[in-house]
């Protein structure tokens, strides 16, 4: 079985800590997971600044990169949303069509990896801590990934998962929306913030770099003390006690 | 109609810059949204309902054209007359000319958004003629000098003391501020409109094509008192809220209030057919029929963006919309606010610049899609028209740098590309010198830091931290 992990932009660039716990995470799992050098971006900036040209362009890309991979693994819901259903749409009708349904088909969000194709029931190791959950908008409507990662992360010895207020709604980050908007965007986050306030948690995860990033951004400008980390990070530093790395 | 001042970016901050408004649309939009949340509790009976519902607006507007001529058959064979508006100036023509030949000077209003569309009350104002809104929000809304800033809920926006104030100013009297209070001055005022109006205007939320019947779901009685007291009535009808029969309507009746105001039924469901008959105790003289098109021939015609005829203006997707909680509804600018608006608007005005620019009023969460009753993919229309806006404006030095960055970052070239980029967010990166002079001149970027603490550039990318491990090296990140 060869698993690809599809890094993604934001991970690569900004959180490269998520992709290494991911690797190291499912070495732990018994999953030699490789990274086709090729990749680029899914292509879903380029989507929701009108370009689907460039978009297109980036699945091409994507589909040589991750051609001989049995399975697409990625540490983000809102770009496994892009290539699960997206990506499908760009080609409908078109040559490519084949290419983007295989890559659609074999795309997971790691959770949905971990719970679909290696039957993990728990995860091993212990962190404590109280923690509440913010899944992406894409994660959650578009890619539908529903409740896995939540699952996997209370499976965790000594996790604490106290639900967030109106988990459904959008942090405010929405990619260029916030660059286009940043004041809206801060106030949508801020909506956010007080929610997360309300749970007493003392770490916000989730399963998108870029909703994460936002609110940390919105936290520190604030000086809030809630430590924003993604869930792969937390069962990676979980999984360490167990084995060793 | 897009207010001149500013784009959707000025507006929605100057809404920012008022916290009482935040304050008042999220503590309503939120009570709302749990309302139909327990009225969509059961998740099988509201998927078959909004199925239904999808299935009937579907075919109604499949066969818009020929529902709309047996209406027209059915509704003039029941001694109604029907006048066809092809946009906002005909339709108020239409109007001033049939209040004039029937010497109306006052008339009272049902809560409308076609009218709204159309600007009716300006334009009956300037011939001579007094309005009067009934419904309460929209009255509120109207001694205030506003527009309504929510689909069902115009003076969502306003608060108790907001309205004590207006109601004060029209009745020269001290109010307190209780609901009571402000309830029972609202209902004396208008009854003794009610009692002296020539005419009753209305909305439609939909015309039944078997019958020729119009369908109105109101909570406040309002209704009942515009189309049945005064002697003559005029219906304003989206040319796209049809429904083909009875059932079709009962399928309406069960979705429409549940995902409005989470209500089984609202208070009053009034089915009107034709004016008073012979015979019968009330009901007006006359009743016309205004069907106005005002570009929804053009939505017709246009396969992608149909599917936004079947909208019922519910407003559900005004309640889950993040963003509209925070900014409200003026901030859109037109007359259909939140996601429905940031669709509409700029399908109704392609022509104007910042009516398509609303397109990008969204952070594509998609909440208001799984909201919507009928099934509407406002996100992804969405992301249609901001492909369609790319067409036509100079490229925006945000979607020049995407294009350069995710170009770069494909297949053989990626590699570079990351470090390149990598060297460029070192050298902006938060603190640097270099930056700060780069804010002077990118307005955006400097608004960015004032909001939000901007990410710290980790030393190495996954791709360089890849090699190690590859090699099974113990690396830390970050
Ligand atoms: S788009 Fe859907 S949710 Fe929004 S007002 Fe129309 S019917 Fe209601």
């Amino acid at each position: 079985m060869r698993v690809g992990l599809f890094v993604t932009c934001l991970v690569d660039q900004l959180r490269p800590s998520t992709g290494v716990a991911a690797v190291k995470l499912l070495r732990r799992l018994g999953v030699d997971v490789v990274f086709p050098e090729t990749q680029g971006c899914c292509g879903q900036p380029a989507l929701n600044t009108g370009d689907p040209e460039l978009a297109r362009k980036a699945a091409r890309a994507q589909f040589r990169a991750f051609e001989d991979c049995d399975w697409i693994v990625t540490p983000s819901g809102s770009c496994t949303g892009m290539m699960r259903h997206h990506t499908p749409e760009l080609f409908r009708d078109a040559p490519e069509a084949a290419n983007a349904a295989h890559l659609a088909a074999r795309t997971l969000e790691v959770s949905e990896f971990l719970e679909q194709v290696l039957r993990v029931k728990a995860l091993p190791g212990r962190f404590d801590a109280r923690v509440t959950w913010h899944g992406s908008c894409h994660g959650r409507r578009v890619a539908r990934v529903g409740d896995s990662a939540e699952r996997m992360l209370a499976s965790i010895a000594g996790v604490q998962l106290v639900p967030l207020p109106r988990a459904e709604d959008c942090c405010g980050f929405g990619g260029s929306f916030a660059a286009t908007f940043p004041e809206l965007s801060a106030a949508m986050g801020a909506t956010k913030c007080a929610h997360v306030d309300g749970t007493e948690a003392e770490l916000l995860t989730g399963n998108d770099t870029g909703c994460l990033l936002h609110m940390e951004s919105l936290f520190l400008k604030t000086g809030r003390k809630t430590q924003v980390r993604h869930w792969l990070e937390i069962a990676e530093e979980a999984s360490r006690e167990r084995a060793p790395c | 109609m897009l207010t001149p001042e500013g784009d959707f970016d000025a507006r929605s901050r100057a809404a920012l810059a008022t916290p009482a408004l935040g304050r008042a649309v999220r503590g309503t939009v939120d009570r709302l949204r749990n309302l139909r949340a327990i009225a969509e509790a059961d998740a099988d009976l509201t998927r078959q309902r909004r199925a239904a519902a999808t299935e009937a607006r579907t075919r109604a507007i499949d066969k818009l054209p020929e529902l709309l001529e047996r209406f027209t058959r059915n509704c003039e064979a029941r001694g109604g007359v029907v006048h066809r508006a092809p946009d906002a100036a005909s339709a108020t023509a239409i109007a001033t000319s049939l209040l004039r030949k029937s010497g109306a000077r006052r008339v009272v209003k049902g809560k409308s958004m076609v009218t709204e569309e159309i600007e009716l009350n300006a334009a009956l104002e300037g011939a001579g003629i007094e309005v009067t809104e009934t419904d309460l929000g929209e009255w509120i809304i109207q001694l205030a000098g506003e527009k309504p800033s929510h689909i069902i809920l115009p003076a969502i926006h306003k608060t108790r003391h907001d309205i004590r104030a207006l109601f004060e100013k029209e009745g020269g009297t001290p109010l307190d501020a209780s609901t009571t209070t402000l309830c029972a001055h609202a209902r004396r005022r208008l009854r003794e409109r009610f009692l002296a109006a020539d005419a009753g205007i209305s909305g439609a939320n939909f015309a039944v094509a078997e019958t020729g019947s119009i369908a109105l779901f109101t909570n406040e009685g309002n209704g009942r008192l515009v189309t049945s007291l005064p002697r003559l009535h005029l219906v304003f009808l989206g040319m796209e809220r049809l429904v083909e029969n009875f059932a079709d309507l009962a399928a309406m009746a069960e979705v429409l209030p549940r995902a409005a105001t989470g209500q089984d039924l609202t208070s009053y469901f009034s089915i009107i057919t034709g004016p008073r008959h012979r015979g019968e105790l009330d009901g007006p003289e006359a009743l016309h029929v205004i069907i106005l098109d005002n570009g929804r021939s053009r939505l017709l015609e246009d396969v992608a963006f149909r599917p936004v005829l079947r909208c019922i203006r519910c407003a559900a997707c005004l309640n889950v919309c993040p963003v509209y909680a925070e900014i409200g509804g003026h901030a859109y600018g037109g007359t259909y606010p939140g996601p429905i608006g940031a669709v509409l608007t700029p399908v109704l005005r392609p022509e104007e610049h910042a009516a398509r620019e609303l397109a990008d009023a969204s952070s594509l969460c998609a909440a208001c899609s799984e909201a919507c009753p009928v099934g509407i993919p406002l996100d992804e229309l969405l992301i249609l028209q901001r492909a369609r806006n790319a067409t036509l404006r100079p490229k925006r030095a945000l979607r020049l740098a995407l294009r350069i960055a995710l170009s770069g970052l494909m297949g053989d070239k990626a590699h570079g590309t990351s470090r390149r980029l990598r060297f460029v967010a070192k050298v902006l990166g938060a603190g640097t010198p270099q930056r700060r002079a780069l804010a002077k001149v990118l307005p955006m970027l400097a608004r960015s830091e004032a909001v939000r603490a901007l990410p710290v550039i980790p030393p190495q990318s996954f791709r360089e931290l890849w090699k190690a491990l590859q090699a099974g090296e113990n690396t830390r990140a970050r």
